[in-house]
């Protein structure tokens, strides 16, 4: 297996990354069961300030990798091996108590459902104030008014009455806001949000995304934005990898992404994505197939079965080698030997025409 | 016109500020006070609660509430073999084969009943629960072995286990509510276990992990309370077992051997001899231990459907 050597990016912006993962894997074994690679050596970085999105569909990757990242996958039947580096520090096989340290303070993360990721027995207050006590040495009178404070950056009305209620009595947005709020609370350096707009509305979705905006990009925290949604992308993230079966396949920035997508899997994302400006009646192109029709990496391009571009030499026994993910322009990395060739018009949406 | 724009301007968000308000008082329903809302409104659960409260009353007030002493014997010049007098003036439910007035042994014996089946259950949730704490929270060899212990105790019948317990610690009453509380112990523990294992692996107890609360924290904050329902529940349910398993313990000799505290189990077995000549000796007692326990489970029941997430709001 061919692995090539990639110079790191992000760090061109602001010097040092905050997170650096390397070549991470991780393996779900159980005994007697055929060990699945959820994630198969990703690398990516983040600098401070900079959003990357993590962008794939259901079953990618993507959630495993951001869960690797924080150190929050269990212990029994899962193997991580590579390197994620936050800060220059290793992450992977440092103590638990480190870790327990580190997140919340340092790194922080935002999940999928609002509703469900808040304890529905204890009220909003305690469950900020406790972020603070943890981390942050305060007493109970200054964690009231910080955790107030808190949820009145992240546009909480009457945050002071809001921390006695219980999470059902908010609406999924104020919920949204709540975590971010919990997230925020000791200002970390990294935050991961695992599609934090998935279980919202349309409108809220975008308060959200603003608020991200807002509290995380323009005050120089580094962001992993994990989305499936590709108007999130173009909304927010500086950087795309998009992840296929446990690997990135192709890398880029957002403008160069939507303007000339290379991957025919990302053209076909892109595709699938219905567009105000194209005429009316023009069917989309869902990708066929499903996510589970891969095949393993090691025997060729996992996308293979799905891709109209798809030849012999994607396969390993014909090309002699795997895949590889290699710089394809300037900025730009991409796993795939027949690529969508450019100029031509681009088979699907651009940056304009998928943003909300 | 700008003038007139920004009164209606004004006018609008002054309307958005109110309506983005929490009328007074409303705010911090939790659910333990959405589930007795919704328990107040369920005739079951007031059928339950009215029943168990006027038997805790009656065991509360029994000395006041017993008309006769429930030791002293009477009408003895009527008592014969073969006849035992029935209910008169005076003694509306009759006397027992020894003269003693049935009505205030049965009030009497209401203490020493109840106070049996809610020590007993007490015992048996307080031990039961720090075994399914101590196993849902560590996990690994920790829960194999209290589960183990656990099983153990489960595989031997609860009755069979409960009069060995009263016969080894010797004829008292504190032995009877330790031996019905052992045999309630592994249910309360595998209950907890369970819910708490699921619980553990919830969305919320994942992102208390992510901002880094230490584990105690989550779980005593926040595992802990959400698995609680269910062993309140069982511990309602069983408050009915353990009356009737205290009155089967009595029933079997194993009770409380002082005579002086009337119970119906030992009023029940008592009455067994005499079931011929006058049935309602064992009728009596044998109907105040169903309604008691039938007013737990219906209380047990609706406590359940009430705290059910399914049932909310």
């Amino acid at each position: 297996m061919t692995i090539v050597e990639l110079p790191p990016h992000g760090d061109d912006r602001t010097g040092r990354p905050v997170l650096e993962v390397d070549e991470l894997t991780v393996t779900f074994a159980r005994k007697g069961e055929q060990p699945t690679h959820a994630v198969d050596g990703v690398s990516f970085s983040v600098a401070p300030g900079e959003t990357v999105g993590l962008v794939g569909e259901s079953g990618c990757g993507k959630s495993v990798t951001s869960l690797a990242i924080m150190g929050l996958l269990p212990r029994r039947g899962v193997q991580v091996g590579g390197s994620v580096r936050f800060d220059g520090h290793e992450l992977l096989g440092a103590s638990d108590r480190t870790l327990r340290r580190m997140r919340g303070a340092d790194m922080a993360m935002v999940f999928q459902d609002p509703l469900s990721s808040l304890n529905p027995t204890v009220p909003i207050g305690t469950q900020v104030t406790e972020v603070l006590f943890e981390h942050r040495e305060m007493s109970r009178k200054e964690a009231v008014d910080e955790a107030t404070r808190l949820l009145d950056r992240v546009g909480i009305p009457d945050p002071a009455r809001r921390l006695k209620e219980y999470p059902h009595q908010l609406s999924g947005g104020m919920r949204q806001r709540a975590l971010i709020a919990m997230a925020l609370a000791c200002s970390p350096r990294l935050l991961i949000a695992d599609e934090p707009t998935t279980a919202l509305d349309v409108t809220i979705q975008a308060q959200i995304l603003e608020l991200l905006r807002e509290l995380v990009v323009d005050s120089g925290t580094a962001l992993v934005m994990i989305t499936h949604d590709l108007g999130v992308v173009a909304g927010l993230c500086d950087r795309v990898h998009v992840m296929y079966a446990g690997r990135i396949i192709e890398s880029a920035d957002r403008h160069d992404l939507f303007a000339r997508p290379r991957q025919p899997y990302t053209g076909g994302l892109l595709a699938s994505v219905p567009r105000l400006d194209g005429a009316r009646g023009v069917p989309l192109h869902p990708i066929r197939g499903s996510a589970r029709d891969v095949i393993p990496w090691t025997e060729g391009c996992a996308f293979a079965p799905r891709c109209d571009n798809a030849q012999d030499d994607c396969l390993t026994e014909v090309a002699g080698s795997t895949v590889p993910l290699e710089l394809d322009g300037p900025g730009r990395e991409l796993r795939c030997r027949h690529p969508l060739e450019y100029p031509r018009s681009p088979a699907g949406a651009t940056a304009s025409g998928a943003a909300r | 016109m700008t003038a007139m724009g920004d009164v209606k301007r004004r006018r609008i968000d002054e309307l958005a500020a109110r309506a983005g308000q929490v009328p007074e008082g409303e705010g911090g329903v939790s659910l333990t006070k959405s589930a007795f809302r919704r328990l107040r409104r369920n005739p079951v659960a007031i059928t339950g609660a009215v029943i168990v409260v006027l038997f805790l009353l009656v065991a509360a007030f029994a000395p006041l509430l017993a008309p006769k002493d429930p030791l002293t014997q009477y009408l003895l010049s009527e008592i014969r073999p073969g006849t035992i007098p029935g209910s008169r003036e005076g003694f509306p439910l009759g006397v027992d084969n020894l003269g003693r007035d049935l009505l205030s042994r049965l009030i009497v014996g209401s203490r020493q009943s109840l106070l049996i089946g809610v020590v007993s259950t007490l015992l048996g949730v307080v031990v039961g629960m720090a075994l399914g704490v101590l196993a849902g929270a560590f996990g690994g060899w920790v829960d194999t072995v209290v589960m183990r212990f656990v099983d153990i105790l489960l595989s031997i019948p609860g009755l069979l286990m409960a009069i060995s317990i009263s016969v080894l610690l010797g004829q008292n009453q504190y032995a009877l509510m330790i031996a019905i509380a052992v045999t309630q112990v592994p249910v309360f523990a595998r209950l907890l276990r369970g819910s708490m294992l699921a619980q553990r692996d919830s969305d919320y107890a994942l992102a208390a992990r992510a901002l880094g609360i230490r584990r105690s924290r989550i779980v005593f904050g926040h595992v802990l309370p959400n698995s609680l329902s269910p062993v309140i529940v069982q511990a309602t349910l069983s408050l009915a077992t353990a009356i009737i398993e205290a009155a089967a313990l009595s029933f079997l000799g194993l009770g409380d051997p002082d005579l002086a505290r009337p119970e119906w189990g030992a009023m029940l077995s008592n009455a067994q001899a005499f079931l011929s000549i006058r049935p309602e000796l064992a009728v009596y007692p044998a109907l105040c231990i169903i309604v008691v326990a039938l007013g737990f489970t219906l209380l047990g029941e609706s406590l359940r459907e009430a705290l059910d997430p399914k049932f909310r709001r």
